[in-house]
């Protein structure tokens, strides 16, 4: 910092010298500012001069009188981050700097946005750290609330079930992972910081179907084919459409037809051949075994 | 080839974290430092060098804009809130005739967080730059600015972009 008027004996070949004044000027940065609050700076010296702050948020620029404070009305200055003070004398060029310092604009403490990132919106039934969330927290000014806030999540199934997890953001983030839920349907996944909350919906479809089952039925020529019911290992029917596919081996032909699940059944009819096997299958999953005839 | 790929293929060829820059003094040091994720998922390698050198060549864009008054220069590599306030940083200086001219001198980065979802990451990144204040193109004034950003990026179709770019308190 620099004080009082500095005076700079000058000369120039062939002009006697003479005293110059040169302006100066100090400034009292303050090292914090909460974002959006009013704050000032405190200036030294006299005369005009510019203030300059300048930052990857805002830039702003104001004319002061040296030797007074300039004041800056609450929302004046509000994204976070570092912006470098500029005091500068007016008129001059080169040499208009004064004086120089930094200033940090801090989040507010308030949450007032949460980022909220889950995946999947959609997954089988009973996994294990199948959904996960990340939340960034974020003041109303949008910047990254950094100091360690709580984030409590919650999983809530159409039973009303629910898990929760409460988790302290490190640098502004937080992340978690729970368990898919033993029921099909909608979930709701919120992560909330006091009054914030942000929700998401995960759709719980049913998992791989668990013990395939079919029956035969003799039909003149045919015979006719259906599953029981295809449910997953939990219960929950296994969507229409799944396709389910039955095989039918005679001798050295095989015959497969592939048919979607309706109302939770797939059925068909195929040729009776005496001594035929005929199995059934969806995915990995394989059902029984049916020799037909003898 | 950007300065800061040659930068990152420096680094991987001498198997080092810390890498200089030759040359030119305008360019800036590196310094990557080992992951140290907190989160599930495991960061593969190349995705830590395409965050990292997206990130690093994001100081080229946002010093250029801010140098010029061009938001659009911020499209290829900011995004989101981060490219709004660098937006209205330019806007404001546009209104007064002022520019700003950012010099990074050297950069200490280390990701620290890998969303589950992988959707973002999260970086520090100790940086030694000089801003230069400019009124109707006169010299206003220059300071060195040490700081430890906080950076959020978030992938799209080509690059990693910047979300959240914020230097904390020190």
């Amino acid at each position: 910092m620099r004080g009082g008027w500095a005076i700079l004996l000058g000369s120039v070949a062939g002009i006697a010298a003479q005293p110059v004044m040169a302006q100066s000027g100090e400034m009292s940065v303050p090292a914090t500012v909460a974002a959006g609050s009013a704050f000032s700076i405190e200036t030294t010296g006299s005369g005009q001069g510019t203030l300059y702050i300048a930052g990857l948020g805002q830039v702003i620029r104001k004319d002061v009188e040296l030797g007074k404070t300039a004041w800056f009305a609450a929302g004046s200055l509000y994204n976070a981050g570092r912006y470098v003070v500029i005091l500068a004398a007016n008129g001059n060029s080169e040499t208009g700097t004064l004086d120089t310092g930094a200033l940090d604009v801090v989040p507010q403490n308030n949450p007032a946005d949460l980022s909220f990132l889950a995946k999947p919106s959609r997954l089988p039934i009973g996994l294990h750290d199948g959904i996960t969330g990340a939340v960034y927290v974020f003041d109303a000014y949008k910047n990254l609330i950094t100091a360690p806030t709580p984030v409590a999540f919650a999983l809530s199934g159409p039973s009303g079930a629910s898990q929760t997890r409460t988790v302290t953001t490190k640098d502004g983030a937080a992340w978690t992972a729970m368990d898919s839920t033993a029921k099909q349907g909608t979930d709701k996944f919120q992560a909330r910081d006091g009054e914030i909350a942000s929700t998401r919906v995960i759709g719980q479809v049913p998992g791989d179907p668990c013990g395939l089952t079919m029956i035969a039925k003799a039909d003149g020529d045919k015979v006719s084919l259906a599953t029981d019911p295809v449910r997953d290992c939990s219960g929950n029917a296994v969507p229409d459409g799944t396709i389910v596919t039955f095989t039918e081996t005679y001798g050295n032909a095989q015959s497969t037809v592939d048919v979607p699940l309706k109302r939770d059944i797939a059925s068909v009819e195929m040729p009776a051949h005496n001594g035929a096997t005929i199995s059934v299958a969806s995915g990995v999953i394989l059902g029984n075994q049916i020799r037909w005839g003898k | 080839m950007t300065r800061f790929k040659a930068i990152l293929m420096v680094c991987a060829l001498a198997g080092s974290t810390a890498c200089v820059t030759p040359g030119l003094a305008a360019q800036a040091t590196v310094k990557v430092e080992p992951a140290s994720v907190n989160g599930p998922r495991p960061l593969a390698e190349q995705t830590a060098q395409a965050a990292i050198r997206d990130y690093l060549e994001s100081w080229q864009s946002l010093s250029a804009a801010l140098n010029e008054n061009r938001a659009d220069l911020l499209n290829a590599d900011f995004v989101g809130d981060a490219r709004d306030k660098l937006a209205q940083a330019i806007r404001d200086q546009s209104q007064m005739a002022v520019t700003t001219h950012y010099q990074d001198r050297s950069h200490d980065v280390q990701i620290i967080f890998y969303s589950p979802e992988g959707l973002s990451i999260e970086l520090t990144d100790t940086v030694d730059y000089d801003v230069e204040v400019l009124d109707h193109d006169k010299h206003i004034g220059t300071r060195h600015m040490h700081a430890r950003y906080l950076v959020v990026l978030t992938p799209s179709e080509l690059r990693w972009r910047v979300r959240v770019l914020q230097a904390e308190a020190s």
